[in-house]
């Protein structure tokens, strides 16, 4: 099928990228229906509304820039998307991009967690409260690449 | 106590400020309001990401998602 989105314009999609947020994101709670775009510009995956082209979320794995990130959530969110066992989980952090580009951050407090099975999702809240909602990227890959000389 | 099953009480007192603990069944969320605002604001600042911007700074970082590796690897 063919839907609008923000970053390609009209562009062929398939049911396998489809996502669904039974409670909406927060903040957007109305909209459920969504497709995972893989992005074309480097480690971003795209997560687009269905029904309105204007609103895409940028997505990346929090690993690439924090090596030890973990995803830290309740039990509870996680079954309440039917979540059994870790194979299940497909998890990203919501990037923010400012005007100073080099500020782009990553929110590890509310993480987007899907069901690779049955592609439903949430954004729970982390259970992990050094995560914050804003995450300097560029600074966390600073940081990596500092460790990497230290342990040299 | 809220209701049957939730109880509120005071941990600590230290100064001018105050722990609150909260005791509620599993199933029952206890979050902080001014957490969902904060996630809620910065969704909202997130849905403004545009395109110029991501293909400018995806250069800078190397996409090896572990999650999507190819079954021939």
């Amino acid at each position: 099928m063919k839907i609008c989105t923000k970053p390609y314009g009209e562009i062929e999609v398939s049911e396998k990228q489809r996502v669904r947020f039974p409670e909406g994101i927060i903040g957007f709670k109305d909209i459920h229906d969504y497709f995972l775009l893989d992005s074309r510009e480097g480690p971003f995956y795209w997560l687009q509304a269905q029904k309105d082209p204007d609103l895409a979320f940028l997505l990346i794995d929090p690993r690439l820039f924090m090596p030890d990130y973990r995803l830290e959530v309740s039990e509870s969110d996680l079954k309440s998307i039917g979540i059994k066992t870790e194979d299940d989980i497909l998890d990203f952090a919501v990037v923010t991009v400012p005007d100073d580009h080099a500020k782009i951050s990553a929110n590890l407090m509310g993480p987007i967690v899907i069901n690779r099975k049955n592609h439903t999702a949430k954004q729970v809240i982390s259970t992990n409260d050094d995560y914050t909602v804003k995450h300097y990227i560029m600074e966390e890959m600073r940081k990596k690449s500092t460790d990497l000389v230290e342990t040299r | 106590m809220i209701g049957d099953e939730v109880e509120v009480s005071i941990v600590e007192i230290k100064g001018d400020q105050v722990k609150l603990g909260i005791t509620a069944p599993k199933a029952v969320k206890v979050h902080r309001k001014e957490i969902f605002e904060a996630i809620q604001r910065e969704n909202i600042d997130a849905s403004r990401s545009t395109m110029d911007t991501v293909s400018t700074i995806g250069g800078f970082i190397t996409k090896k998602h572990p999650q999507k590796k190819s079954s021939s690897e």
